[in-house]
């Protein structure tokens, strides 16, 4: 019989990932004698490898058995623990990730490095004196002499057999599985019945086997598990194999066709599989898992929570229907009640079922102190990392998405912020830099920080690559802030050397792009000597968004309300009109341009005119505009539903979601917007312009 | 039915071995380390125990040792299941009163046929 694993490959990747993460962290906070430690690092290490010799990974298997063996020599303390070898362990766990990502993603991996770093292994192995990698291959071909045989097993067990849980009628039974058994039971060491004790074993037997194929391996193996507590005599019949050698013979050449017959019939089962595999192609590629998919481990309180709402549903639909079964006017207020409960039952469920997608930051947080570790020695700079508000809870998809841009913040703080030691030291700071991660709620949405108490962004330098760069023109005078945004302009680098460290300049402008994508929001605060702040704003999650619906002419579009500054009544004497079709709105102290939305999408809209209509201010990419619209509806949660999985992208347009009515209603993209009515290159152009009116009026 | 207890800390050799175990008709209780196990054990009877032996909070070896100790246990067949099929670990695991030894990689058929042994 043949039983199918494969249904259990997600989960095992799933726990080495698990394994991994807690070798990388264990590994980072080795300390001499650390023996519990050790412990835990081996047996992730052991189960890795024990999972992927089971589902036929035998490459992971192999690599993690020297990984394993290093880990045996620390653990019994044949080894010191020594730096070099935890260094060669971290890249080792990293080659492991390699290959078990490969895995996941039925891609491939680098094989050289996996190569030199087993080669590395190999090498500390054979250093220390006694190298002895235990070998595991049981020898399987070793007396492969088959015949038509009959055995003699005299099997005389210790007293004590029974007592290790061993049967010696189970062993018979299965000695039977290879052949005919007659069995005579010798019970001349049976003592009188009043000293029988019952938990000895007294008897012994002389077996006869008749096999037409089974070895003496074979037959030692059925008694494996007791050769230490019996006398073990196995012989062929002297009879049988004298005139045998003829048989024997024959027998063999019956026994190669017969391989071939197995092999064929082996050949065949494959193919079986690949039938049934094409059968459900779907539940193939679902079990891809790329990282997107995957599955979520989701605690109890969670689940029960989410029963019990559930349950309370259940309730007040039954409430609801039995009111609607003969309903009249004086059931009024019970139905307005159940109605009410039921509004409240759904908002809790929904918040059950949004907190089971939520995962603390320590997700994205943990691979951290790894990436810190690694960029100090390269770097050559002392640096510490303090992690907080690990427990802030998080959107699973957000998490994984923003995880990449963190990294580069992070790096760069490395790289950019945190000086040389002696520069620090000549600083009057500590000779140690510190970079702290920080997440916490503000509101609907999630910050993180990451600060460093390096030397700030210098911004002479900032502001002269972006003149060089042709980002800014030379007369443009900004303030600080503005300033530190043009790091996030594409195509800047302020690094005098290309680091392997911070990229190559695409860095910034991406991270600001992948952030925007999420719906959220990046900013920058700097201090000379003191340090910087990337401050990361982050919607909760993106499967409901805070919405303003807002009409225009007959059609209701929502505005996230996370990008509204405010909503405000023009007055014509603040209206601006500039060269072009551009018209400017003055809001205390700044000028917004005004985005008429009917134009955007060709409506007719109730007001055409700036004048005497409804102006929203929204922000993003640290521009404001002002969204001309004819009436402010109500503000409410919507589902977002995509636009290009039920049709296909809109500029202009995030997505979409059904109302209350049943009707639909668009979501608007405020930075697509943005770039559609004033174009990209205009941007720049339009913070001049800001500028120069700001500059003129002061 | 033979009722079988399963300890392994890891979920999915757990899950297989399971798995396995009920594909072919038996009855099995799983358990996470030795601790886990020592006190399932002690909630029923079993007809066999599968143990790994490397696992946090009390390993295979000692669970061998502490379930000999139990009246209900002396006789009951216990197997580890274990990577380290060297000598040395086989002989720990017999002078700790456990019955036979299951190598890792994992092969469900052959899990099958070797239990066969321990249990009717």
């Amino acid at each position: 019989m043949s039983v199918d694993l494969s249904q259990f490959i997600p989960s095992f990747l799933e726990e080495s990932f698990e394994g991994l993460e807690l070798m990388e962290s264990s590994l980072l906070n080795l300390e001499q004698g650390d023996d519990e430690t050790i412990n835990s690092i081996f047996r992730a290490a052991h189960s890795i490898k024990g999972g992927a010799g089971t589902f036929g990974f035998e490459h992971v298997t192999e690599f993690t058995h020297l990984v394993e063996t290093l880990l045996d020599e620390m653990r019994d303390g044949r080894r010191e623990i020594q730096p070099n070898d935890v260094e060669l362990l971290l890249v080792s766990v990293d080659c492991m990730r390699m290959m078990i990502e490969a895995i996941r993603d039925e891609g491939d991996y680098e094989q050289s490095k996996i190569d030199d770093t087993y080669k590395l292994l190999e090498i500390a192995l054979n250093q220390n004196n006694d190298t002895s990698t235990p070998t595991e291959s049981p020898d399987d071909s070793k007396d492969k002499q088959s015949s038509n045989a009959t055995w003699i097993i005299e099997f005389i067990p210790e007293h004590h057999l029974v007592q290790t849980g061993n049967d010696p009628i189970l062993l018979f039974n299965a000695l039977a599985d290879l052949g005919e058994v007659t069995a005579n039971a010798n019970c001349k060491e049976l003592p009188a019945i009043t000293d029988i004790d019952p938990e000895e074993l007294y008897l012994s037997w002389e077996l006869t086997l008749k096999s037409s194929w089974a070895t003496e391996q074979d037959i030692k193996e059925v008694f494996e598990w007791v050769e230490d507590e019996c006398q073990l005599i196995i012989r062929q019949d002297s009879k049988l194999a004298q005139d045998g050698e003829v048989k024997q013979e024959v027998e063999q050449q019956r026994e190669e066709v017969s391989t071939v017959a197995t092999s064929f019939e082996e050949n065949k089962t494959p193919s079986i599989d690949v039938n049934e595999a094409d059968k459900e192609p779907a539940s193939a590629k679902s079990s891809k898992a790329k990282s997107e998919g995957g599955s979520i481990r989701v605690g109890v309180d969670k689940v029960d929570s989410l029963i019990n709402l559930v349950g309370e549903l259940v309730i007040t639909q039954s409430m609801l229907s039995e009111l609607g079964n003969d309903f009249n006017i004086s059931k009024l207020e019970r139905l307005t009640s159940g109605l009410e409960q039921l509004l409240q039952n759904t908002k809790e469920l929904q918040e059950s079922v949004m907190r089971i997608r939520m995962l603390p930051i320590s997700f994205a947080f943990n691979r951290f102190p790894r990436l810190i570790h690694d960029l100090s020695k390269k770097t050559g700079k002392d640096i510490e990392l303090v992690l907080k508000g690990e427990q802030t809870e998080l959107d699973k998809t957000v998490m994984e998405q923003i995880s990449d841009p963190l990294v580069h913040l992070v790096r760069n703080a490395v790289d950019h912020g945190i000086e040389p030691s002696d520069v620090r030291v000549a600083n009057g700071k500590p000779k140690k830099g510190t970079i702290i991660l920080d997440a916490y709620h503000q509101g609907g949405s999630i910050v993180i920080e990451i600060r460093d108490d390096g030397g700030g962004i210098n911004r002479e330098a900032v502001y002269r690559k972006a003149v060089e760069k042709g980002i800014i023109d030379e007369s443009t005078t900004l303030s600080d802030s503005q300033v530190f945004e043009l790091i996030f302009e594409p195509g800047f680098s302020t690094a005098k050397e290309i680091s392997d460290i911070s990229g190559r300049g695409v860095g910034m402008d991406v991270v600001k792009r992948n952030i925007q994508a999420l719906g959220g929001r990046i900013q920058v605060e700097s201090e000379p000597n003191v340090g910087s702040t990337f401050r990361v704003n982050l919607p909760l999650t993106l499967a409901i968004l805070d919405g303003q619906l807002v009409r225009v002419g007959n059609e209701t579009y929502i505005i996230p309300l996370i990008t509204i500054v405010e909503s405000l009544q023009v007055k014509p004497e603040l209206i601006n009109r500039v060269s072009g079709d551009m018209v400017l709105y003055r809001l205390r102290e700044d000028n917004v341009p005004v985005i008429p939305i009917f134009k955007l999408f060709s409506l007719s809209a109730e007001h055409e005119s700036v004048e005497n209509s409804l102006l929203v201010v929204v922000e993003a990419e640290g521009l404001k505009v002002g969204l001309m619209v004819d009436d402010l509806l109500a503000q409410q949660q919507v589902v977002i539903k995509s636009l290009k999985d039920n049709y296909h992208d809109v500029d202009g347009i995030s997505g979409a979601t059904i109302l209350g009515d049943g009707s639909v209603a668009m979501i608007l993209d405020v930075p697509g917007i943005i770039q559609m009515a004033i174009g990209r290159k205009m941007q720049i152009g339009v913070r001049q312009m800001m500028s120069s009116i700001e500059g003129v009026e002061a | 039915m033979t009722k079988i207890l399963v300890v392994d800390d890891s979920n999915s050799i757990r899950d297989m071995v399971s798995f396995t175990l009920k594909g072919a008709g038996y009855e099995t209780v799983e358990a996470k380390d030795g601790k886990e196990g020592l006190n399932t054990a002690q909630t029923g009877t079993f007809d066999l125990v599968i143990s790994d032996v490397n696992m946090p909070n009390m390993d295979g070896i000692t669970l061998c040792q502490e379930l000999r100790k139990l009246p209900a246990f002396k006789f009951t067949p216990i197997l580890m299941l274990t990577t380290e099929s060297s000598g040395d670990m086989k002989m720990r695991g017999k002078s700790a009163g456990a019955t036979g030894w299951l190598v890792k990689p994992f092969n469900p058929e052959k899990l099958l046929a070797t239990i066969k042994r321990v249990v009717p």
